[in-house]
């Protein structure tokens, strides 16, 4: 056990797994010889050569649409979007080839794709965005956004043993900020469970990304203020996405607040707030409430960007006025 | 002025044993020719009878191109072969009842009724199933080429496309990936001049698709489609110049569709012409007269061939009727895969 910033938790889990399977292989954009934009594979080169650390032509299609057919011949392909954002270019090569393929020809397609997403750095509109809810919507894709630097490895081990199509969506803010305690070993964090990150009594707070610690920090200020008790559930996954944990926990607080940094409209907090809607109606004591950038592309000045991202006070005012309800 | 290399039909029995084809081969390539024709003039009639249900795509006038290629396939060899390339799955071994269940939308098709028409394929066989958007195959056959290079694999991917489809990005990427990195890919265009309605003249600019290949870094060839014995020594030659790390190349096997862009469509914008001088060269007619000609072929022959092929179409069917229709119970079913799915022989 030793400490670890999330990204050397990805870079670790992606390296021991190289290392330990031969079919894994690493492919995008300055990769290589760079080491990843964000030096996720930074020295990968060196140890496994260029043709397990590929550096691709700009040309997502390629490079995810190649994974496909190396996983079909038995790889276990990881593509690295240098954004996110950028991922919408292989979006087509994802929701038509990828997620069906399986489905309608009984080929499986294991192969995940990295998506450093997120905000709060002046990225502007395409180097912010959280893309997860389009892709939550397509049945066939599976889709991961780790918090904390132990589940960034244990998810991505998971990732790259899954027999489907991982869309793999590591918080760029995260990269560098959040340090904690990451196991040596070979491990596997479950898909589909989620994590409290925090226990409490009088609201549900379901979230996952950065914002379980914007959560965390708007958490600790109402209980200091006024003693309420926010439980914090980090869904960890969002395909599949752990139902019960949630249900279970508006049983016992009645109150539920869904928080993401993604938009609002058809935000994946919708389909959280139908469900408990749907399944819990009877427990709840006050409306499912949603804390959501608004509908809008990512600004980049920094006094829009701050009023785009939900900060600690927007979750503060929410769970006070929920609260009180 | 063409930059692709332009090739030249093939002539006698005796160059057609340079480049590997003994006789039983020349006569199992009519076989896989009349079974191709076979199996789409019979789904054409299913259809008519109400018994397939959706829509109905025909290769006539590709069949060649399709066998052609197909039959200069390695055993490992992999192809994403498209929806006028019923050959390919012909050569590759799948049994037509099991392409007439797939017509049917029945339990034995190879995708059980989850996709319909030539949108199948029997991943043992080495055949990946398409999608209709095209060309997004390539970019697959593309991976299936890297995979052989990472793992230093003497195998070779094939991957279709349709001059249609060369107008997408996708067609690009894919080339220039792999001409990037010098894969073991063939890149095969069915050019049959109509994509749906839209003539070449504004599908693209230059005079053939395969000039292409040059930008690319690798080498672009035009074969006349309807010549089964050009386009499978063409194919050959890209396939093992491919196999021995020689990189990829552009084949352009230029046909016309005979028929519409599936069957719904009569093909009232084809001039009535066109059609004319190309029934003159239809491939199937083509190289039975080849065979005459140059391989003593005789009219016994001729009707033994085509009394089994018959049998094979008849048994078929009824074997494709009596197939399970899928239950609706089982919808769900293969959304996610399991880890259980990956225990087959690519993923040992």
């Amino acid at each position: 056990m030793a400490e670890k910033t999330y990204l050397q938790a990805i870079s670790d889990g992606l390296r021991g797994e190289m290392r330990r399977d031969k079919r894994v292989f690493v492919i995008g954009e300055d990769v290589g010889v760079y080491g990843g934009a964000f030096k996720v594979t930074q020295g990968f080169q060196e140890e496994f050569g260029p043709w397990r650390v590929i550096d691709a032509p700009l040309a997502e299609t390629a490079i995810v649409g190649g994974c496909t057919g190396a996983a079909i011949m038995g790889m276990r392909p990881v593509a690295e979007m240098q954004f996110a954002d950028f991922v919408s270019c292989a979006w087509d090569h994802l929701v038509t080839v990828a997620a069906k393929q399986r489905y309608r020809a009984g080929t499986p397609v294991p192969i995940v794709v990295r998506c450093p997403s997120g905000g709060g750095f002046s990225g502007g509109p395409f180097h912010s965005q959280n893309p997860e809810s389009s892709f939550a919507h397509i049945p066939g894709l599976k889709v991961v956004c780790p918090a904390t630097p132990e589940d960034a490895k244990g998810l991505l081990v998971s990732a790259i043993e899954d027999p489907n199509p991982v869309l793999y969506f590591e918080h760029k803010h995260l990269y560098r900020r959040i340090k904690a305690d990451v196991p040596d070993e070979r491990y596997t964090t479950p898909f589909g469970e989620a994590r409290v990150h925090r226990e409490g009594d009088d609201i549900t707070l379901v979230t996952w990304g950065a914002m379980v610690y914007t959560a965390s920090e708007a958490a600790n200020q109402v209980a200091e203020e006024d003693g309420t008790s926010v439980e914090i559930l980090d869904l960890r996954t969002i395909i599949p996405w752990d139902r019960k944990a949630v249900l279970e926990s508006v049983e016992k607080t009645s109150k539920v607040i869904v928080l993401h940094e993604d938009t609002h409209t058809g935000g994946f907090g919708g389909e959280i707030a139908a469900t408990i809607a749907e399944e819990s109606f009877e427990h709840l004591d006050a409306p499912v409430k949603r804390i959501t950038a608004p509908d809008a592309p990512v600004p980049f000045a920094p006094t829009l960007e701050k009023a785009f991202i939900p900060q600690v006070d927007d979750v503060v005012a929410g769970i006070k006025e929920l609260a009180a309800y | 002025m063409a930059i692709a290399r332009e090739a030249e039909p093939v002539g006698s029995l005796t160059e057609v044993r340079e480049f590997g084809l003994d006789r039983e081969d020349l006569l199992g390539i009519y076989r896989h020719l009349l079974t191709t024709r076979g199996i789409e003039e019979r789904g054409h009639i299913l259809y008519k009878q109400g018994k397939i249900p959706g829509s109905f795509y025909t290769g006539r006038g590709n069949e060649a191109a399709a066998v052609g290629v197909a039959t200069a396939m390695g055993p490992d060899d992999v192809g994403t072969p498209l929806h006028r390339d019923m050959g390919v799955h012909v050569v590759r071994g799948v049994e037509p009842w099991r392409i007439f269940a797939q017509f049917m939308g029945r339990m034995d098709g190879p995708t059980k009724g989850r996709d319909g028409n030539v949108h199948m394929a029997d991943d043992r066989l080495g055949l990946i199933a398409m999608v209709s958007h095209l060309p997004a195959m390539l970019p697959v056959a593309v991976g299936c080429a890297l995979a052989f290079r990472i793992r230093e694999e003497k195998r070779v991917a094939l991957g279709w496309f349709g001059e249609g489809a060369s107008a997408r990005g996708d067609t690009h990427e894919s080339m220039n990936l792999a001409g990037v990195r010098r894969l073991p890919v063939v890149f095969i265009c069915d050019n049959n001049q109509w994509a749906y309605s839209t003539p070449t003249h504004l599908e693209y600019a230059v005079e053939h698709i395969a000039d292409r290949a040059k930008a690319y870094g690798f080498e672009g060839v035009v074969v006349d489609g309807t010549d089964i014995l050009a386009v499978h020594r063409e194919a050959k030659k890209a396939i093992e110049k491919a196999r021995e790390g020689g990189g990829p190349t552009l084949i352009e096997c230029l046909t016309l569709r005979m028929e519409g862009h599936a069957v719904h469509d009569d093909a009232f914008y084809v001039p009535k012409e066109m059609f004319e001088e190309w029934a003159k060269r239809d491939p199937l007619e083509r190289f039975r007269t080849w065979l005459r000609e140059n391989a003593e072929f005789t009219d016994e022959q001729e009707d033994e061939i085509r009394a089994e092929v018959k049998k094979l179409l008849n048994d078929a069917i009824k074997r494709a009727e009596e197939s399970e229709i899928p239950d609706a119970s089982t919808l769900l079913d293969g959304v996610f895969a399991t880890p259980e799915d990956l225990d087959t022989p690519h993923h040992k």
